[in-house]
């Protein structure tokens, strides 16, 4: 096994791996502390991409700066879903499986809709940063992997210290936790929820403007996320932004690896593995409660 | 309606049919008609897990094509079985191969029986989404097993190019919409019987509350694998022939999101309490989508499948069968 081919692997993945995490975190709020298993999350983050390839192709703007100046209409997007799926099945105390039905509806109605309007072709977008990498002796790293890893970075911290520093964000693991107890503090539940679901969905357009950083887009590329982001998010414990992390980082590494040594169509099948091993081993994940 | 007439009356239809199509068709309706049966297949096996446990299965697609890569598998080694066996059992298995397609469909069954069971066992110990997203990402990771196994043609692609004719039914599709037929008796007469009998009831302990279902000492995990082995076996039976029917097999077309969509959306949109919901369900779509595909694309009626499903979940949840039953005041004995 050549050794500076291992470690590159190895840093390409835990580049990648950060850029996962972006890609969860949304998941790890909606899903792991909301219990809204949003799986629809994936068809958001493409919207995203593809938010900032129409704007990068039209006025040349950084697709990071495109998906900051989206974040309001995505959270505001987020409310709205939330809305919906709160008058119609959480109200209602409808069983889990018309919910999942709904979500599962809303992926695949944005993934035919970005397939009508914009094809099947793959879409990327242009900055000045990509193509170019950092030489650092045998390590090369490209700023395409480096400037999503930097941003899912900066965003993660700044979730964790959002949820643990301010009365908000405090009040969304309060509501993970005992909803009703949040009721007792007079602090709407409901509200809560809406909040952070939406920040949940905001996270996407960051994520989505990372990913066509990444690689080239196609409305269907958000399938091969759904096991990736899952497995994330149950490996790293439910509802734990630094569980999330260190999980994704891992599986960007195996990964990396198994695409560098064994080729990369066997890639899509480690998160598949990962999440059994997770759920039939330590179901709560690394970080779990 | 006891069993046996119930079985008649389908044996009735299902002759009818056919020979209706047989003197007054022409090809075309069975090649489309064998589609629809086929979502009949797909929507009342996902409804044994979905409709009647509460267990969401994403993955119909995976089994689906577990069913399809099987006939192919078995259809390849059939073609030339000397370059698979050794020769001490050549010519046992010369004997043997090729299979005929019913007990293809058989193996098919079984083996995707017993990748619903390895899922189930590994899964539905624990909350009911992990199950649901553990078959998401099912569908995945056998796409990417079979992109990586060139035996059965890999991500290539796979011809299998029946006889013209078959003795009997003529044309090689209607052979096929003939067995097709067989198998929607089957998984609706399956259906029925599992309402009507003790384990019906159980699933539906199952799905109404589990915790008090396990209190009450119903053997849940039990019941649920049952389920799952059962709605999975169908799957692939219905994936089965499908080979035969398209001729060229390709990854991209056997796992076609499309099947997992319309395996959810034809029993949620007719109604998933009883066996006639994904009956309807699945006539109704998909009639409505070999029309729309023909005048106006194939992409469009996805989405009309997708916006149908997001629709009925919100304003009726009960499907058509309990819109039904609100308007009419009529209620079918459970």
């Amino acid at each position: 096994m050549d050794f500076s081919l291992l470690m590159n692997a190895v840093i390409a993945g835990l580049l990648i791996g950060a850029f996962y995490a972006a890609v969860t975190c949304g998941i790890s709020i909606s899903f792991g502390m909301l219990d809204v298993v949003n799986i629809a999350h994936p068809a958001f983050i493409i919207l995203g991409s593809y938010i900032a390839y129409i704007v990068n192709t039209h006025y040349g703007l950084d697709p990071i700066l495109v998906s900051i100046i989206a974040l309001p209409a995505f959270y505001a997007l987020g409310a709205a879903v939330y809305q919906i799926f709160y008058v119609s099945f959480e109200k209602r105390g409808q069983d889990s499986l018309r919910g999942l039905a709904f979500f599962f509806g809303l992926l695949f109605v944005t993934e035919v809709f970005l397939v009508l309007v914009f094809g099947v072709d793959y879409r990327s977008v242009d900055a000045v940063y990509i193509g170019s990498s950092l030489h650092l002796g045998p390590v090369e790293l490209p700023l395409r992997l480096l400037v999503p890893c930097t941003v899912s970075l900066v965003m993660f911290a700044g979730l964790q210290v959002f949820l643990g520093r301010t009365f908000v964000g405090r009040a969304v693991m309060a509501v993970s936790q005992d909803p009703l107890a949040l009721r007792l503090m007079a602090v709407d539940p409901t509200r809560i929820k809406r909040i952070a679901f939406a920040l949940s969905i905001a996270t996407a357009s960051l994520a989505g403007a990372c990913l066509i950083i990444i690689q080239p887009v196609i409305p269907s590329v958000g399938r091969d996320y759904i096991g990736r982001i899952f497995a994330i998010c149950v490996l790293g414990g439910l509802g734990s932004l630094p569980g999330t992390l260190i999980a994704a980082l891992l599986l960007g590494v195996i990964e990396s690896i198994t695409a560098t040594f064994y080729g990369p169509s066997w890639a899509p099948a480690v998160s598949f593995g990962l999440l059994l091993l997770t759920l039939a081993v330590r179901p709560s994940g690394l970080l779990g409660r | 309606m006891r069993t046996p007439v119930f079985v008649l009356i389908e044996i009735v239809i299902a002759v009818a049919l056919y020979l209706a199509f047989h003197f007054f068709g022409n090809d075309y309706l069975f090649f489309a008609g064998y589609t629809v049966l086929q979502f009949i297949v797909l929507a009342t096996a996902w409804n044994i897990l979905g409709g009647y446990c509460g267990y969401v299965n994403f993955g119909s697609a995976g089994f689906f094509a577990i069913g399809a890569y099987t006939s192919v598998c078995l259809f390849t080694i059939g073609q030339a079985p000397e370059d698979v066996f050794p020769a001490a059992i050549l010519p046992a298995m010369q004997a043997i191969f090729p299979l005929p397609v019913p007990v293809i469909i058989v193996i098919a069954g079984i083996m995707a029986g017993l990748v619903g069971l390895g899922t189930g066992y590994l899964t539905l110990r624990l909350r009911g989404v992990f199950f649901a997203i553990a078959t998401l990402a099912l569908a995945v990771v056998l796409q990417t097993l079979i992109v990586n196994w060139s035996f059965v043609g890999g991500s290539r692609g796979a011809y299998v190019i029946p006889a013209n004719t078959v003795p009997v039914f003529g044309p090689y599709i209607q052979y096929l919409f003939a067995l097709m037929l067989l198998l929607v008796i089957v998984a609706l007469t399956s259906a029925r019987l599992i309402e009507r009998s003790s384990l019906g009831v159980g699933f539906a302990t199952i799905r109404d509350d589990e915790l008090a279902a396990e209190a009450c000492g119903v053997p849940t995990l039990k019941l649920k694998l049952i389920a799952t082995v059962l709605s999975g076996a169908l799957m692939g039976m219905a994936g089965a022939p499908f080979p035969f029917y398209i001729g060229y097999t390709e990854p991209g077309s056997v796992f076609d999101l499309g099947y997992a969509i319309n395996s959810i959306a034809m029993p949620m949109i007719g109604g998933t309490t009883s066996w006639a919901g994904p009956l309807i369900g699945a006539i109704l779509l998909g009639t409505m989508q070999q029309v729309a595909t023909v005048t106006i694309s194939s992409a469009v009626n996805l989405l009309i499948v997708g916006l149908l499903l997001i629709g009925f979940v919100i304003v009726a949840p009960s499907g058509i069968v309990g819109l039904w039953q609100s308007w009419f005041g009529k209620r079918s004995k459970p």
